[in-house]
């Protein structure tokens, strides 16, 4: 029995000339919450339809839950989905909307009512969905991907449309059900939203896997950098020039340098600025968000 | 299989559809059965086209289903908009994702609405037959036509037979537009596509070249219901009409079961 929910190896998508997913390969280990992350166009919906069966790859081989993607009626009984936002009837009801994919997946229609007060419906599950608002969408369709008390929950921009709390909410549900055994891949391209909960990190850009593996791993992998600006703006390029002849990596960014290297060179960085003549206003060392990894690692700003 | 139908059953008996597509074939059924006797005497006539149906034929056992046999093409366009409807809306409404990722079969969720589709077309005739059969009761004493064969052996074998013949071509309208729903992909250009051609289209081409009747598919299942017409047979509308639902739904099936899902 394989030890990974997902498991992909040289997947391709191409529309034409382009490719939309290129030779994507990478493992999500079970029970753990996997964020995949990439800018809006990057290729993570489509990679989640390939590994759903709704669309056909154009190469490479795929396992989820230690079934080949080609044979998706072996596997997703056992996943929850819900791809690029919700998707239910109008004139329907939350509650029929759920009972008709309860219905049709064979899940028994007693759990739908406790379903919809756990994403927070519980008292609107008779409204019709047409009348609900964007988060009420939004938690219905969590609800209907956790339908079959699924193995591997897939979730594409979970948060879209959700208030603050609601954020935090499907964060804890998230964390829950990881905790019971869960796996969970939830795709955004918000990638702070995904710093904060995940076990375990696919980055995506333009089509390609730019890093698959334990958030620690690439956190570790990162330098602290230093922010710092100076009083005179004009005076950035020569900060930029002191930070890469000492041997450190550094770009301009936001109107700061920002420099690779540990919090303790902030003494002797800020002593060579003066010394060239660099009035400092802010000199700040601080460990790299997950924004600022992926735009090293892919070097865009 | 019974998974998918069930499941499309509830989407068909939400009341704005059911009570709604039923109360249109109420009142189509009574207003051409009613139509067939208030007008027995018009020299206008009084069926469709201008054809007369006169005392002699309404007496005979066949009589009581002349209104139901000819309400049987307007069965069939509500039908078809039905079934367009109910196939290309979960592509509007990007549904048709969820569906696959609960029943990745494809062909089981074609099939499964299909029968589901089937049933609500036989419920929609069910009540087509009494509202037009009591009609028919109800008016032709006051057009002095004898009713006394109507429920007799031949009667009921009449009002069985034109049950089946409206049947499948209610069914056949509904296929054409699910046809039309799964390769245009959208309810407003299946539905218009299909009412345009079957309304104008083929009745244009059928007024300007007379033998084209046969060969023009709303006319043959609009013939299967009639239990065949003058000009075309019942053997020819069944198969041919067959041969273009056949057609049609290996040629929907195979883009359906091929095409990806990308919205």
């Amino acid at each position: 029995m394989s030890n990974a929910a997902i498991s992909v190896k040289d997947l391709s998508k191409k529309y034409g000339d382009r490719f939309a997913v290129s030779h994507a390969t990478f493992e999500v280990p079970l029970g753990t919450i996997c964020g995949f992350v990439g800018p809006n166009g990057s290729g993570k919906t489509t990679t989640m339809r390939m590994l759903l069966g709704l669309i056909t790859p154009t190469a490479g081989t795929g396992e989820i839950l230690g079934e080949s993607i080609q044979h998706p009626n072996r596997y997703l009984p056992r996943v929850g989905a819900m791809i690029e936002g919700p998707a239910f009837y109008p004139a329907l009801s939350g509650a029929e909307n759920l009972n008709v994919l309860a219905r049709l997946g064979g899940f028994p229609l007693s759990r739908v009512q406790g379903l919809l007060e756990q994403v927070g419906l519980g008292d609107r599950a008779q409204s019709k969905y047409k009348t609900y608002s964007l988060g009420m969408k939004q938690r219905l369709g969590i609800a209907a991907a956790l339908l079959p008390n699924p193995k591997l929950l897939m979730l594409d921009e979970p948060t879209n449309g959700l208030d603050p709390e609601g954020i935090q909410e499907v964060r804890a549900l998230l964390r829950l059900l990881a905790d019971g055994g869960t796996s969970v891949f939830v795709s955004s391209h918000l990638l702070s939203e995904l710093e904060l909960i995940s076990d375990y990190l696919v980055m995506l850009r333009k089509g390609e896997v730019v890093f698959a593996g334990p958030m620690q791993n690439l956190m570790e992998a990162k330098q602290p950098i230093i922010i710092a600006k100076s009083l005179n703006e004009s005076d950035l390029p020569k900060l930029l020039a002191l930070a890469q002849k000492t041997g450190h990596h550094a770009t301009i960014r936001d109107s700061a340098v920002h420099v690779q290297g540990p919090a303790q060179w902030a003494v002797e960085f800020n002593k060579a600025a003066f010394d060239a003549g660099i009035h400092l206003s802010q000199l700040t060392p601080q460990l790299p968000n997950l924004e600022e990894t992926f735009f090293e690692m892919t070097g865009d700003n | 299989m019974f998974n998918v139908i069930f499941a499309e059953l509830r989407k068909l008996r939400r009341p704005s559809l059911f009570l709604g597509t039923m109360s249109a074939v109420v009142f189509f059924s009574a207003l051409f059965s009613s139509l067939l006797f208030l007008l027995i005497d018009s020299p206008q006539g009084n069926s469709d086209r201008g054809r007369t149906i006169g005392r002699e034929v309404l007496s005979l056992s066949t009589g009581g289903v002349q209104g139901f046999a000819s309400v049987g093409t307007f069965l069939g366009i509500i039908a078809l908009c039905v079934f367009a409807a109910q196939t290309a809306q979960e592509y509007t409404y990007s549904t048709l994702g969820n569906l696959l990722i609960r029943q990745p079969n494809r062909w089981l969720i074609l099939s499964g609405k299909l029968t589901a589709m089937s049933i609500f077309a036989t419920v929609m005739a069910i009540f087509s037959a009494i509202v037009s059969i009591g009609a028919s009761v109800i008016l032709a004493p006051r057009a002095k036509i004898p009713t006394d064969l109507w429920f007799g052996t031949d009667g009921r074998h009449a009002i069985l037979q034109t049950f089946v013949n409206v049947l499948i071509s209610v069914i056949g309208f509904g296929s054409v537009g699910m046809i039309l729903g799964l390769i245009l992909r959208s309810p407003i250009s299946a539905i218009s596509f299909g009412v345009l051609w079957l309304l104008i289209v083929e009745n244009l081409v059928i007024a300007v070249k007379n033998n084209t009747e046969n060969w023009m598919p709303g006319a043959q299942l609009a013939a299967i219901a009639q239990g065949g017409t003058p000009n075309v047979s019942y053997s020819h509308a069944l198969f041919l009409g067959g041969m273009y639902v056949l057609a049609g739904s290996i040629i929907s099936s195979v883009l359906f079961a091929r095409r990806d899902v990308s919205n």
